[in-house]
């Protein structure tokens, strides 16, 4: 293997040509054919049917709710709604896919056209949206015995048709050139936009771990002023960060490929959450032809204009006027909400503000100290074992003058470390602040008595020279007390 | 004196919803023909006494008891074992379903039970409902009553030969290029491919999902009629299945059997001219005659044109397969019937295409390999996509001739039933029997087969096809022809010898 460029060098080389193909389980109560219930995590096998089974003879039943789910989708995102449209059939042999087709759409897709704004480094980038359509999930396979849990090398197969029959909507951007150094976060920004978008919808609770958000990425490199390369498809990257490492991992692994003078191939690769590498899966070069043809057990759609227009009036706010919104309300400057909104956290601070704290407070936590844990273990902001709820009953005892910011960041240690909310933490850890005006009058005086230099100056009105004063008594009282009570104090006593 | 198996439907009905005879009775009756004529003849891959004879006590408790039953309760029905029946085997006639017993009940299966019809059992068939001659059963031929050196025509030999045979007064066929029809013209009986839509297919095993059509088998018109309105209508489970009133037939039969069919026109179609000089003399000649009698009938006869019927067959012979190759790539030996070569030697891919080797017999195969490369990258268009646009020809050919006419007559199928092995070594001869009936499936619209004459002491059938939704109509054309038999061409059947 050739050895990796890094992404500064590949990207001062060649531009990459993002296109994200992007899979989203709808959360209606049915299937897309049937009417299995669609309940995640329940027993293998248990919610199946004739239909979503593929016994001999039975035939679909398109959910309404869910073609509902995708026209709003598609709306959303600023696409046209097709006045006439078909499923059709996915020709392929899997054995956990039912029929050994998938019901899906192809010429026709229920919605077209449309585009997603996403802002990265406070530019704009137009990701276009090729086309949405509605499809089934396939049910899941569990390769035993093997070494790499993939088919090859397995002994058994088991098979869950519980997923069988899911809905599902694919949404496809077009190529999206001209990100450069940004591809990997541009991708990243779209991820998370189109989540934000669907999740404003309430049509799937969009859940990159549990997999009912699944990311393909496409990504091709060429030279400037050339055609563009060879693209590959790294399949189901799983969290906004692995979709920032597969684009950033695929931009060095091409690059090298490439100045070696070697060819890409247009394959499917796998991504690997351990080591953020992807590697190669099957080949498309050699790959199925899906022999697609129109569904004929299915109805055709004509989704009435009436009716789309209902829909279109009934969409909530989006996430991009929400966030305006709450920029203003939260009185931030663009470049803060930016930040805010990069490391995916309007949600955690909407909710630790109307948890009942002040929006710079929830702010300041969660970009700043939380951010900090998170990038350190690499996990996502969410994923941090402190709730927006935590945050605010901390930030709280701050506004209290219970804690400091020195003492609050220790309280977080324990918060993160399981030890319960932050009052338990503090008073477990013995973490308050000293409020005993009797203790920190002592120490005053101690401070007092250890710097009569200092003192002179305060008493001949030189204020600025308490924060020695200060310093001292933080250290008498192991950073304890509150600094603004320490300072009356000591003015108090020298004036 | 006539036999109990002797009765028609709608007399059987009577006799047992007015007390004179039981429906336990009646059904012994049946179920002791099979068991006389049955090793003969081969209808059936499966009876079922007991469930059968439960049905008609039920039907027998509930007349004593006094309550209302439907028109045909307690007639026993024979049912093509394409159809899912809930406990009862059902294989469509393929070893790839062996021993499969489904868990439900298709539609009209459902419909047939709430009528209090007794199931006597599933009846023999092309694999898959592909033939026209049962031949390509994987189990056993099924003999012509009327002849046991020759086909009971095809794909739904079984119910024909069981209905011709009197084995069972009533049966459910499947019709998707001539599946119900043809057999009916070369066994002597009734059989009527109702609109498609106008019948659920719900729980019917796809062969060609946008021409599968299931219908009634019967000795006359008024009988497919009873059944007819049995299993018709809307099925909010088969997106297809058209939400309108089912079309009046048992009226129209009734009306039919007047013998009048003046203000009525029917029309010929011109393009088939040409083609009867392939086709049987006797058969030609019964369709002449038959046309001579409906204009005595009072019906006015008016040539039509429809220039595309001449493409319906190669049009239907790349349509039919590619959805085929589509619908049967579900067995696959993963969740049920035969699985070969899991031995733990053979990888996944490998027990799905044994299987698939194994459960699959020859015309399958044939015409999965056909819709596979038809609906393949570079060929979809010049294939499935051109033939798309010829059935579109076709409708419309139908569409300007029903503005013209009420109904169009053909010769069911162009020669009588052939000797087996007759047509078996060239698929193109064995497709030449749904030369007529083909065009109707790919239209939608309905088309029964009447018996009315013979050739060489064959029966030959009369093909009436309608508009969609104007199945009335081609009941009562049939009913009229009827009318003018002394004796029902189907009551005309050689006694066969009880064995």
């Amino acid at each position: 293997m050739t050895k990796l460029n890094t992404f500064e060098q590949a990207v001062a080389t060649y531009e990459p040509v993002l296109g994200l193909e992007t899979h989203i389980e709808l959360d209606t109560k049915t299937k897309m054919f049937c009417g299995c219930a669609t309940t995640f995590g329940a027993e293998p096998n248990t919610q199946v049917c004739p239909v979503c089974l593929a016994l001999p003879g039975a035939l679909p039943v398109a959910n309404r709710a869910a073609v509902e789910a995708t026209i709003k989708i598609g709306l959303a995102l600023n696409c046209t709604i097709a006045s006439w449209t078909r499923f059709a059939r996915k020709n392929y042999f899997y054995p956990d896919m039912p029929k050994n087709f998938q019901t899906s759409q192809y010429e026709e897709p229920l919605c077209e056209d449309g585009y997603v704004d996403v802002v990265v480094d406070g530019e704009v980038h137009r990701v276009e949206i090729e086309r949405v359509h509605l499809e089934e999930d396939t049910g899941k396979t569990l390769h035993v015995g093997g070494t790499t849990g993939r088919i090859h090398g397995a002994t058994e197969s088991l098979v869950d048709y519980n997923r069988a029959g899911i809905p599902l909507v694919e949404i496809v951007t077009r190529p999206v050139p001209g990100t450069g150094a940004l591809a990997p976060e541009v991708a990243r920004a779209y991820t998370a936009e189109l989540r934000d978008i669907v999740r404003s919808l309430g049509v799937s609770d969009v859940r990159m771990e549990q997999g009912s958000l699944r990311c393909d990425v496409n990504l091709s490199l060429n030279r400037p002023g050339e055609e563009w390369g060879t693209r590959t498809e790294t399949k189901n990257v799983n969290s906004l960060r692995s979709v920032e490492r597969a684009v950033r991992y695929e931009v060095r692994r091409q690059s090298a490929l490439l100045d070696a003078g070697e060819r890409i191939f247009q394959e499917t690769r796998h991504f690997h959450e351990a080591t953020g590498e992807t590697s190669p899966g099957r080949s498309k070069e050699e790959a199925t032809d899906y022999r697609y043809f129109p569904e004929p057990d299915l109805a055709v759609m004509e989704p009435s204009r009436e009716w789309v227009e209902e829909l279109r009036a009934s969409l909530p706010e989006l996430p991009r006027k929400r966030r305006e919104r709450l920029q203003a309300e939260w009185s931030l400057g663009d470049k803060d909400m930016q930040s805010v909104v990069n490391a995916d956290a309007v949600e955690l601070i909407e909710a630790t503000v109307a948890a009942g704290t002040t929006p710079s407070g929830a702010v300041k936590w969660w970009l700043g100290e939380l951010s900090r844990r998170a990038n350190e273990s690499g996990e996502e902001l969410a994923a941090l074992a402190i709730t927006p709820a935590q945050v605010a009953e901390l930030q709280g005892m701050v506004d209290d003058g219970r804690l400091n910011d020195k003492l609050a960041r220790q309280v977080i240690d324990g918060v993160l470390a399981g030890e319960g909310s932050p009052a338990d933490v503090a008073a477990k850890r013995g973490l308050e602040v000293v409020s005993d005006t009797g203790a920190l009058e002592a120490a005053v005086d101690e401070a007092i008595a250890a710097n009569p230099a200092v003192a002179d100056k305060i008493r001949g009105g030189t204020h600025a020279a308490a924060g020695v004063l200060i310093g001292a008594v933080m250290k008498a009282t192991k950073g304890q007390a509150d600094a603004g009570t320490v300072r009356q104090i000591i003015l108090d006593k020298l004036s | 004196m006539s036999r109990i198996i002797d009765k028609t439907a709608a007399e059987l009905a009577a006799d047992i919803r007015e007390g004179r005879l039981t429906s336990v009775e009646a059904t012994t009756a049946f179920l002791d023909r099979i068991a006389a004529v049955d090793g003969t003849i081969k209808a059936f891959l499966h009876v079922d006494r007991d469930g059968a004879l439960a049905t008609a006590a039920e039907v027998d408790a509930a007349i004593a008891a006094g309550e209302t039953v439907g028109p045909l309760a307690g007639v026993p029905i024979a049912i093509k074992d394409v159809v899912v029946t809930k406990g009862l085997p059902t294989t469509a006639a393929s070893k790839i379903l062996e021993g499969w017993i489904p868990p439900y009940d298709a539609t009209i299966v459902e419909r047939i039970k709430a009528a209090k019809m007794p199931i006597l059992g599933k009846t023999n068939m092309d694999e898959f409902a592909m033939g026209s001659s049962t031949e390509y059963s994987a189990y056993f031929k099924t003999l012509n009553p009327w002849d046991t050196g020759r086909i009971p025509g095809g794909s739904g030999g079984g119910s024909a030969a069981a209905v011709a045979a009197k084995m069972a007064p009533l049966a459910i066929g499947t019709d998707t290029g001539g599946s119900i029809r043809q057999p009916g013209a070369v066994t002597g009986t009734f059989g009527a491919k109702p609109t498609y839509g106008g019948n659920s297919r719900y729980g019917l095993i796809a062969f060609s999902s946008s021409l599968d059509t299931p219908g009634p088998v019967s000795r006359n018109a008024l009988d497919a009629a009873l059944l007819h309105e049995v299993i018709s209508g809307y099925d909010p489970r088969d997106s297809t299945s058209i939400d309108a009133p089912v079309p009046p037939v048992v009226e129209a039969a009734k009306t039919g059997a007047n013998g009048d069919l003046t203000g009525v026109k029917l029309g010929v179609v011109r393009e088939f001219e040409s083609t009867y000089d392939d086709a049987e003399q006797g058969v030609v000649d019964a369709f002449r005659q038959s046309v001579d009698q409906l204009a005595k009938l009072g019906a006015e006869i008016v040539e039509v044109s429809c220039p595309s019927f001449a493409y319906a067959l190669p049009t239907y012979y790349l349509i039919a397969p590619s959805e085929a190759s589509s619908n049967l790539a579900r067995y696959d030996g993963v969740r049920y019937g035969l699985r070969a070569g899991d031995d733990g030697k053979h990888s996944l891919e490998e027990v799905m295409s044994l299987t698939r080797e194994a459960g699959f017999g020859p015309e399958v195969k044939r015409r999965i390999i056909l819709g596979t490369y038809a609906l393949s990258a570079g060929y979809v268009d010049a294939f499935y996509g051109k033939a798309q646009k010829v059935r579109t020809l076709i409708k419309q050919d139908f569409e300007k001739a029903f503005t013209q006419v009420d109904a169009i007559i053909s010769p069911t199928t162009p020669f009588v039933a052939f000797e087996f092995g007759a047509r078996t070594g060239d698929p193109y001869q064995m497709y030449l029997a749904d030369l007529y009936t083909i065009p109707t499936n790919m239209y939608g619209g309905p088309g029964v087969s009447v018996p009315v004459g013979l050739s060489e002491g064959m029966p030959v059938g009369l093909q009436v096809m309608g508009p969609v939704l104007g199945d009335d109509i081609t009941y009562r054309v049939a009913a009229a022809l009827e009318s003018t038999q002394d004796v029902l061409l189907a009551d005309t059947a050689p006694e066969l010898e009880g064995k």
